[in-house]
């Protein structure tokens, strides 16, 4: 280094350190705030340099000012050397100038460093303080609500140990939540469980539901029932796997006893104490719900011979204590045989025998009855006799309705009644069709249409190959004031041998068709075809090609989506008048099928000359699959020789009264067309067809799973 | 959908931490060796990433410089402040307008503690512990809401913030939400990681982040302009950092886009 002019160095010197500066982390200063530090510090350096006596504190004071202003960067160190280097010193203090230099920067970065250390790791502190603050507050304000609320509450883990409780649900088990400490879920089991409360805790826990509910019973520490709505969720963990089970109880026992003696109040007769005409027919109608292929029931229809006498002479309380004695006799004669007794009111009892095995069952009943019955029941002084009169019905639940049961047992006991008292008489389908229309419905029937007793269900028609909805057959239904719904077996006999059977078989083909065009024009293709049945009387009339042209037209149905459904009677041989008509309603689009085949004696030389193009198989033969006292297999032999015989003649086949899936299976395998009956759906209300068209446009339906 | 905040965040200080990070970009010691080794192993991929956060950081300082000395804005919402060691808001503002507000807002516990120790003495600056992603929560805090009652206009500072919102969370989605609350005459200043700067770049560094809790998400240009909609953006636009009206023409330099950032203001009309 050499002498040189101080103010021209010192210029020189400036520019270069503020250019310096300016290179690295001054570019993120403003140019003002640099050039003020750039001065500062220079003018510092610059006086280490060139002042006498040399100061190099005034050195390490500029190293210091350039950390307290950021210039943290090692590379600042090494650039500032080399500008001070640069410069013209006065003498050799060169060296001992960089090095204060650098030793002020570096202690000024080292203490910056441990203060910057100090700050953050204080705030780091600071905040996991507040954080654990914040914690214990939240899990303070999470036990006491655990602790005291009111609802129990439970925690367990999915291997079903109870982990933890609470007070409250410590109390509902009569005891304190320390009690509960290993006690595991499957100790808690009660033999009054709601089915499937069980399966719902295996699907949660293996985490294949959210959460269940359910009003449980639990026994209490003290060996007390206690009713509990309980409501239990499975609590996932980040990844989703099942971790924990969070079960809410409350306490329902008053409420639930409240409604298990209101539910008997309103179930239960109050003199009898037996289940009343509302219990037998919740019952009788559970029983019709969901019943197995081939089920059959029996009722038993009672009724004291001879009550009214008691009550006149001897007075009503007399009557309610011997209608309470023949009560006690008849519930403590068949109640233990498994049979339901119940009283409908006055002097009339009724015995429900479920899954019956057949007729001799139902009349062992009524015997059971009449011998309960046998002996004179005392009452105070009185001896008195009491007869009874009994009908009995027995039948497969699927060929009936729980109103036309009852109706038919009522019936059938007027007909034991008849014929004299104290005797038991068998349900006859001939006898009781007989008085049914002796009863009411030759009489009442002419004004019935006029007044709207008649309407029309739906069943549908199923094609096996895919399981859709492929047809539809109307079923006339008459709801009669006195008798309820009756069926088309019922009433149209009656219609035929009348001759009303003409405006009510009109009547229905207007409101079907109607029905139909009304379903193509919301679902279009996917609206099934129309299924109608056609009466003997009706098929002979000659009017009846250009009503069936009449309302079509003014239907605006398809032709084509028209099945007229007559039965194997209606024409007798090859020049029949009939024969004709059904012609001309072929040409016309319409097409024909045989209903019940094989039911009647079949001419099969005229099947081939029928303008039909379907047969249906009559329920019967599929029901009698299931009927014990026949041969299962030979019943399955005659069915597929129907199915053959109808695919020779070229005719689809349809076969009815199919009550099981497996059934159904079978009908497919052997190439059956389509298939109707219970499993496929009853018949329905139209809105209820609407919905199953509309549902049936969902993927994942499964329509032929539905009952 | 987060859950309610019943239970704070962590601090986890294993886990390396943008805002601690960024203050090793920029030679500070607020860090811990979990954020050293992560910064330590971005630069040794990306040598240019502490000139690119100088860069940003000035690009702060000129925003709020000129918003408080051009549009005369005295309050100010800085949204993921982080350690607001070097030039913070309220200082570059206050040497224009003395009686500036600042409400400074980050996520991270630790930087929140750290600022409020830091600005434990300085009057009308407020530091509180929210999230840009719980928009309506964080503009009903008590400070935000005194911020903006009056009606004055109100800067809203997103400095490198978006680019930790991923998609899922809906960022203009989050800026709208603010703009509604904004009275008029409010100015946005956003700046935000971009995509096409470095396209060598954008995949590892995203990489290096996606460990940590605030995952990084590079935009395009046309994206970080998207942010501004309903804002009227002052000249010279959405540009590369230091093209964002430079002190002096000289300091923008021959790549401007080796800085990869983006950056924009916006004002409220």
């Amino acid at each position: 280094m050499s002498e040189a002019d101080p103010a021209e160095t010192g210029g020189e010197f400036h520019a270069a350190w503020t250019a310096m500066l300016r290179a690295g982390h001054g570019s993120a200063v403003h140019p003002s705030v640099l050039g003020r530090l750039a001065a500062e510090s220079g003018d510092l350096l610059y006086r280490a340099a060139q002042d006498q006596p040399f100061q190099p504190r005034l050195a390490g004071q500029a190293g210091a000012l350039l950390v307290d202003n950021h210039f943290t960067d090692p590379a600042v160190l090494a650039d500032a050397l080399e500008v001070l280097q640069a410069q013209p010193l006065p003498d050799d203090r060169g060296p001992a100038l960089c090095g204060a230099f650098a030793a002020g920067w570096a202690a000024a970065l080292r203490e910056r460093t441990l203060r910057e250390q100090e700050t953050i790791r204080l705030a780091a502190d600071t905040a996991r303080q507040e954080v654990e603050k914040a914690l214990r507050a939240s899990e303070a304000r999470f036990r006491a609500l655990f602790e005291s609320a009111a609802i129990g509450i439970g925690l367990g883990d999915t291997d079903g140990n109870i982990l933890a409780v609470n007070r409250a649900l410590g109390e509902i088990f009569g005891g304190g939540p320390e009690d509960m400490t290993g006690v595991r879920v499957n100790d808690l089991v009660h033999p009054e469980d709601t089915p499937g409360v069980w399966e719902a805790y295996e699907e949660l826990i293996g985490g294949k539901r959210e959460y269940f509910q359910f009003d449980k019973p639990y026994y209490r520490r003290d060996g007390e029932v206690v009713w509990t709505h309980l409501t239990v969720s499975l609590i996932r963990d980040d990844d989703g796997t099942p971790l924990y089970q969070v079960a809410m109880l409350e306490d329902i026992t008053d409420r639930y006893r409240l409604q298990e003696r209101l539910r008997h109040q309103a179930t239960h007769d109050p003199l009898t104490g037996l289940p009343n005409r509302a219990a037998f027919f919740e019952r009788l109608e559970k029983l019709f719900e969901e019943p197995e292929p081939g089920a059959r029931f029996g009722l038993c229809y009672v009724d004291l011979d001879g009550f009214k006498v008691v009550n006149d002479s001897l007075g009503h309380d007399m009557g309610d204590q011997l209608l309470t004695a023949v009560a006690g006799r008849l519930d403590a004669a068949l109640s233990p045989l498994g049979h339901l007794v119940a009283r409908l009111g006055g002097d009339e009892f009724v015995v429900l025998l479920e899954n019956c095995r057949g007729e001799q069952e139902a009349v062992a009943a009524a015997k059971t009855v009449l011998a309960a019955l046998a002996k004179p029941v005392l009452i105070g002084d009185h001896k008195l006799a009491v007869g009874a009169s009994v009908g009995v019905l027995e039948r497969r639940i699927a060929t009936t309705t729980p109103g036309a049961a009852v109706r038919a047992a009522d019936l059938t006991l007027y007909r034991a009644k008849e014929a004299g008292r104290g005797r038991w008489t068998l349900f006859d389908p001939k006898e009781n069709a007989r008085a049914v229309s002796r009863y009411a419905v030759s009489v009442r029937m002419p004004a019935a249409l006029d007044r709207g007793e008649f309407f029309i269900d739906y069943q549908p028609m199923v094609d096996l190959a895919d399981g859709s909805m492929a047809g539809v057959e109307a079923l006339v239904r008459w709801r009669h004031p006195q008798l309820g719904v009756l069926g088309p077996d019922e009433f149209v006999g009656v219609a035929e041998e009348t001759g009303l059977i003409m405006p009510l078989g009109r009547w229905v083909l207007e409101q079907a068709c109607g029905q139909a065009a009304d379903w193509v024009a919301r679902f279009g293709d996917r609206a099934p075809k129309l299924s109608v049945n056609l009466a003997v009387r009706q098929a002979r009339n000659a009017g009846l090609v250009s009503d069936i042209d009449r309302i079509l037209r003014s239907t605006g149905l398809d032709p084509a989506r028209l099945q007229l459904e007559i039965t194997e009677s209606t024409v007798v041989g090859p020049e029949d008048e009939a024969l004709k008509a059904l012609h001309a309603l072929v040409d016309m689009g319409v097409s024909l099928a045989v209903d019940d085949f094989g039911t009647g004696w079949s001419n099969l030389a005229y099947l081939r000359d029928l303008p039909v193009s379907a047969l249906k198989i009559a329920g019967s033969f599929v029901g009698d699959l299931h009927d014990p006292a026949k041969d299962t297999h030979l019943g399955w032999r005659i069915v597929s020789g129907l199915v053959s015989l109808a695919h020779t003649l070229g005719l689809t086949v349809t076969a009815e009264g199919v009550e099981s899936r497996a059934d159904a299976e079978r009908l497919r395998l052997m190439g059956c067309d389509w298939a109707q009956g219970w499993h496929f759906g009853r018949p329905v209300r139209p809105g209820e067809i609407a919905r199953r068209i509309a549902e049936a446009n969902l993927p994942e339906s499964d329509f032929a799973g539905e009952r | 959908m987060r859950r309610p905040n019943w239970v704070p965040a962590g601090t986890d200080l294993d886990k390396p931490n943008a805002a601690r990070v960024y203050d090793y970009y920029l030679g500070g010691s607020h860090n811990f060796e979990a954020d050293r080794q992560m910064a330590r192993k971005a630069m040794e991929l990306w040598p240019d990433l502490p000139r690119i956060m100088r860069a940003n950081r000035a690009f702060l300082r000129r925003s709020v410089h000129l918003l408080a000395e051009e549009k005369g804005i005295t309050r100010f919402l800085d949204i993921g402040s982080g350690i607001p060691t070097f030039g913070p808001v309220h200082e570059v503002a206050r040497a224009v307008q003395p009686d500036t507000r600042v409400v400074y807002v980050d996520r991270d516990p630790v930087a929140v503690a750290h600022s409020r120790l830091i600005l434990a003495d300085v009057p009308d600056c407020a530091v509180i512990e929210a999230d840009l992603r719980d928009v309506d929560d964080l503009l009903s805090r008590p400070e935000v809401v005194e911020l903006l009652e009056p009606g004055e206009p109100v800067a809203v500072m997103l400095v490198a913030v978006l680019h930790f919102v991923t998609d899922a969370d809906e960022p203009e989605k989050l800026v709208a939400r603010l703009r509604e609350a904004l009275p008029p005459g409010s100015a946005l200043v956003v700046s935000h990681a971009g995509l096409e700067g470095r396209p060598d770049q954008a995949g590892s560094h995203q990489d290096l982040y996606k460990r940590t809790p605030t995952p990084l998400t590079m935009r395009s240009k046309d994206r970080v302009r998207g942010f501004f909609e309903g804002f009227e953006l002052l000249e010279p636009g959405v540009v590369y950092l230091p093209e964002w009206r430079p002190d002096e023409p000289g300091t923008v330099g021959p790549h401007p886009e080796r800085m990869t950032g983006l950056a924009g203001v916006g004002l409220l009309p």
